[in-house]
């Protein structure tokens, strides 16, 4: 297998608040590798979409504080690069979406503009026409209709799907290498998600770009992602590639999520959540985190007392952190059908 | 305990021996909020106000502020006690004295005590202050509360008339109006400034009001048979009291500050009844070199005043947690 | 944008007609400008209703109402009701003395206003903010005439203590050596500055609250963020997006100020003696004639309105969400 563009080990951040630190990314590791799609699956403050912004320097950093780790891409650390440097690297070779478009676009400014900006940030040789012309090529990319028109608008006269092409559009300007989308269809109607599925394969292609997808939609999962991280508490729980994780999920949690997905055609009469609440993430109790929710776990001592590593499971690139996923070989993921996008 | 079962079987939400059960097994602490509790992690339950309390007196500055008016308030109440002369005592052998282990504060062109005076005008100043808070508080309710309720042409009339009152400046119609109550009694000062105020509390309450009248609960109040007035009193002023009680609060600071400048200017409160606007009216009669006339009570005010807006911060912080807090 | 405009003008106009009757019935109702006749007890009860009748003070408002907006329009206001003095001439020369002062302040505040907030927003909790946020504080308490008292206490304590004049505390000119040209300039400066400190004060303090929560809102927008990630230099992102977009609503800030200018203005002109609109006003009122106020509360609201409008353009300008509403 090729070199991995991105290699993160052991990250740690945590932010400091007024009820106490908050351990916000507990140590995960993971390796991005060229031309694909990683999806990182998890809830809200499960700690997926910090771990990425740290990357990018994008954490404000009285609260937050990068505690250790490394992150390696292009062999550089960024997390130890200088800040000259990240601003270099950020935009052209590491791109993000954000999961509001509304918010995440500047009102005042025309969104040709803002589409120019990034690309003039790392090309100021380059002549504001042709700046301008590169953005109406780029909104024709994503999709956006009438883009000489649109060139010159404001972000109030587009749609909430239109937005969210308009900041892809954005994000591949300078054809990154890596582009990581958080929660990218999130705040947009179900409709309109399918549409922007597609403009993310498409723009992944044109830049050639290995993506990183963060949701907690496992439907834009099944659809795009190659390989899977599941997240929990700020650790990952569960790494594998996309079939093995739904067919064969091997962590209590992971199959928790599947299982409470609604299913239109199993004869199910109740809905399935996950019993329980995600842990506080300031004062965690030693052991596993998952353990109070966790239907294997059964009160044993080894989950209560003794955090799980994550190890590979069959001698193969599946990994999880379960001491006992091995009691769970067998069990099929309840994901028999395929799921549609945006379920 | 049935309530921890009953709790556990809440968590199950599904036929009970389906395999997600959580079964209670041996062996201690085995559910999920048992665990929590056990940890300590578990949060009591607060009534409201005592979370805001909490919140209050976290803000050092708010708590101080308040000690400080307390003393300051209570040295005007008690200035009969306090205050080593008369306010209107004439010291014959001490005209115009500088300030002095005597006098404290210095005394004026007709031998009158500065400090007696300015305990004596603190007292002026905090009723009206008072005084004007609460009547301005009350009317701009109750005023604002229907016009958000019932909206429609009074609303809008409402709005249309404070919204011209705003393009003249509050002191130039304060004057007009002061004027034309002539030598006024502090409390006539005080209802005057009270009628003259009431738009910005109004406001407000107005604002609330009609964002809260498209609120769930109060539609099935209203499909419950409630009256408006039960609607409006039991649902939304709990509602609005946060911003209420803070607007009050700044309402005092800006009333005694209005005070000032209307008796300053000789429209307000006149002699012989101390007030601290009116001393250092005749402070600057008596000529601007001795200081010590038109500083000290000065000094006051703004004492007062700042505490006041202390206080004020401090309780929006308290009440309204839901506000952005840019901490001040 | 241009309908924007002509929309928002054509708004102002019927509040200003709206504005005129308040006025008129707000000062006629609150003066009685014969009550000192009336308490005269030489002066017969036929006398007053002869001057009633003279002045038309008998008729009903609606019609004293139709009077006054005759003489507003066409006469300049008209005359005064005692001594029929012509009221336009004083008040325009005391309205080019009181905008000289009132926009000097406005302007100093501004730029003071906007760099101690932005500079406080940037370096949020360090000293310079935690010192900022305590003067404003202060300067919020700070009632405008007392430190107006106070800066001609300092001045005048200087003078007593070194004979030297740094400011005037009273007067808009010397009435002698006043000079031509640059000189004049000067002595106007001197003249004017203590009172435009005095007005400075509390305009700085509410300019550089509001820059700074604005800029702190702006500065942990989501599009900043974007902003940043998008490659920008610190520089570029905190100029043309954040501050930019944080000096927006300050417009509206100003504009609401500016009544409460004026407001200064009555006070630190008295104080200063200063040969303005403040001190006109005053004295009118003292005076009881009611007729010198309405001109006087007329022409603030209108320039109150127009300084509305020209804010309201200017934001309209740089905010082109509100052009389409």
């Amino acid at each position: 297998m090729a070199d991995p563009i991105l290699s993160i080990r052991d990250l740690v951040v945590e932010f400091t608040t007024e009820d106490g630190v908050v351990q916000a990314v507990d140590g995960i590791s993971y390796d991005l590798y060229p031309g694909e799609t990683l999806g990182i699956v998890g809830e809200s403050g499960s700690g997926k979409s910090v771990s990425t912004m740290s990357l990018l320097g994008l954490i404000p950093q009285p609260p937050g504080r990068i505690v250790r780790g490394e992150a390696i891409f292009q062999g550089k650390d960024l997390l130890k690069v200088s800040k000259r440097e990240l601003r270099r690297i950020r935009g052209r070779d590491l791109a993000m979406v954000f999961q509001d478009p509304m918010t995440s676009l500047n009102p005042v400014l025309k969104i040709g503009f803002q589409i120019a900006e990034a690309i003039k940030a790392h090309n100021p040789k380059v002549k504001d026409s042709a700046a301008k012309k590169r953005a109406v090529e780029l909104l024709k990319i994503v999709g956006v209709p009438n883009p000489e028109r649109r060139v010159d608008q404001y972000p109030h006269e587009f749609s909430g799907g239109m937005r969210q092409r308009a900041m892809i559009a954005m994000a591949i300007a300078n054809e990154p290498a890596v582009l990581i989308a958080d929660e990218p269809t999130t705040a947009l109607d179900v409709t309109i998600q399918a549409q922007i599925l597609e403009v993310l394969k498409k723009a992944q292609e044109e830049a050639h770009a290995a993506t990183i997808l963060i949701t907690h939609d496992l439907g834009l999962i099944a659809e795009l992602a190659d390989r899977v991280i599941v997240m929990y508490a700020g650790k990952v729980v569960e790494l594998g590639d996309v079939s093995t994780i739904f067919g064969n999920p091997r962590h209590p949690y992971t199959i928790g999520l599947m299982d409470s997905l609604p299913k239109l055609t199993a004869e199910e009469e109740w809905l399935r959540p996950i019993p329980g609440q995600p842990p506080s993430l300031i004062s965690r109790p030693p052991g596993c985190p998952f353990h109070p929710r966790c239907f294997l776990s059964q009160g044993r001592v080894r989950c209560r007392e003794e955090e799980p590593e994550l190890r590979p499971i069959d001698k193969t690139a599946h990994l999880t952190a379960c001491h006992f996923a091995e009691e769970l070989e067998g069990r099929v993921g309840h994901l028999a059908e395929p799921v549609g996008a945006g379920t | 305990m049935s309530s921890e079962q009953g709790l556990r079987d809440e968590l199950t939400i599904g036929p009970p021996g389906s395999q997600y059960t959580m079964s209670p097994a041996e062996g201690p602490a085995d559910s999920s909020e048992e665990l929590t509790y056990q940890y300590g992690l578990e949060v009591e339950a607060r009534s409201q106000w005592a979370y805001a309390r909490r919140r209050f007196f976290r803000h050092r500055l708010a708590l101080g502020s308040l000690i400080v008016i307390l003393l300051i308030f209570g040295a005007g109440v008690f200035a009969n006690f306090l205050a080593p002369y008369n306010y209107d005592q004439i010291n014959l052998n001490a005209l115009s004295v500088a300030p002095s282990w005597h006098h404290l504060f210095g005394t004026d062109s007709a031998g009158r005590d500065s400090l007696s005076r300015v305990l004596f005008g603190i007292r002026t100043s905090a009723r009206v202050g008072i005084l004007v808070g609460v009547l301005s508080t009350l009317i701009g309710t109750i005023i604002g509360g229907l016009a958000g309720y019932y909206g429609g042409w009074a609303d809008n009339l409402l709005m249309r008339v404070t919204d011209l009152f705003l393009t003249l400046p509050l002191l130039a119609v304060l004057l007009v109006a002061a004027k034309y109550l002539g030598h006024s009694t502090p409390t006539k000062l005080a209802l005057l400034l009270a009628f003259l105020i009431w738009t910005q509390i109004a406001r407000i309450v107005r604002g609330s009001f009609l964002s809260l009248r498209e609120k769930e609960y109060v539609e099935a109040a209203k499909a419950a048979g409630a009256g408006d007035l039960r609607i409006m009193l039991r649902h939304m002023l709990p509602n609005t009291i946060g911003p209420i009680v803070v607007s009050a609060t700044l309402t005092i600071g800006t009333a005694i500050l209005l005070e000032a400048v209307l008796s300053f200017l000789g429209f307000g409160i006149q002699p012989p009844t101390p007030a601290l606007g009116a001393l250092l009216n005749e402070g600057q009669d008596q000529g601007i070199d001795k200081w010590w006339l038109v500083t000290f009570p000065g000094i006051v005010i703004v004492i007062i005043v700042l505490c006041i807006n202390f206080i004020g911060d401090g309780l929006r912080d308290a009440l309204d947690p839901t506000q952005r807090r840019v901490r001040a | 944008m241009l309908t924007y405009i002509i929309r928002r003008f054509l708004y102002s106009i019927p509040v200003l007609i709206a504005t005129s009757f308040l006025i008129f019935t707000f000062v006629s109702i609150t003066g009685d400008p014969l009550g000192r006749l009336r308490a005269n007890p030489n002066i017969t009860a036929e006398q007053i209703h002869s001057i009633e009748h003279a002045k038309n003070l008998d008729k009903p408002v609606i019609i004293r109402y139709g009077y006054w907006v005759r003489d507003a329009v066409t006469k300049q206001f008209g005359t005064t009701l005692f001594g029929n003095r012509p009221i336009w001439p004083d008040l325009k020369r005391v309205i080019g003395h009181t905008l000289q002062f009132i926009l000097s302040a406005i302007i100093i505040s501004l730029i003071l206003g906007v760099a101690i907030g932005v500079y406080s927003a940037l370096r949020q909790y360090s000293l310079f903010d935690y010192t900022a946020t305590t003067l404003s504080f202060i300067g919020f308490a700070t009632p405008v005439f007392w430190l107006a008292l106070m800066l001609q206490v300092l001045m005048v304590q200087i003078y007593l203590k070194w004979n030297i004049r740094i400011f005037y505390t009273s007067g808009l000119s010397s009435s002698v050596g006043a000079g031509h040209g640059f000189h004049f300039l000067i002595d106007r400066i001197q003249h004017l500055a203590l009172p435009v400190i005095a007005l400075c004060a509390l305009s700085t303090a509410t300019y550089s609250r509001f820059m700074r929560a604005s800029m702190l809102e702006v500065l942990n927008s989501d599009y900043v963020r974007t902003a940043r990630a998008k490659g920008l230099i610190e520089r570029r992102v905190i100029m043309r997006h954040a501050f930019r977009n944080a000096l927006i609503p300050l417009i509206t800030v100003v504009a609401l100020d500016f009544g409460g200018l004026f407001a200064g203005a009555i006070v630190t002109e008295t104080i200063f003696t200063l040969d303005g609109m403040g001190f006109y006003f005053v004295n009118s009122l003292f005076a009881s004639d009611p007729y010198p106020v309405m001109a006087w509360l007329m022409v603030v609201a209108t320039m109150v309105i127009i300084f509305n409008l020209i804010a309201d353009i200017l934001y309209g300008v740089f905010d082109p969400r509100i052009r389409y509403e």
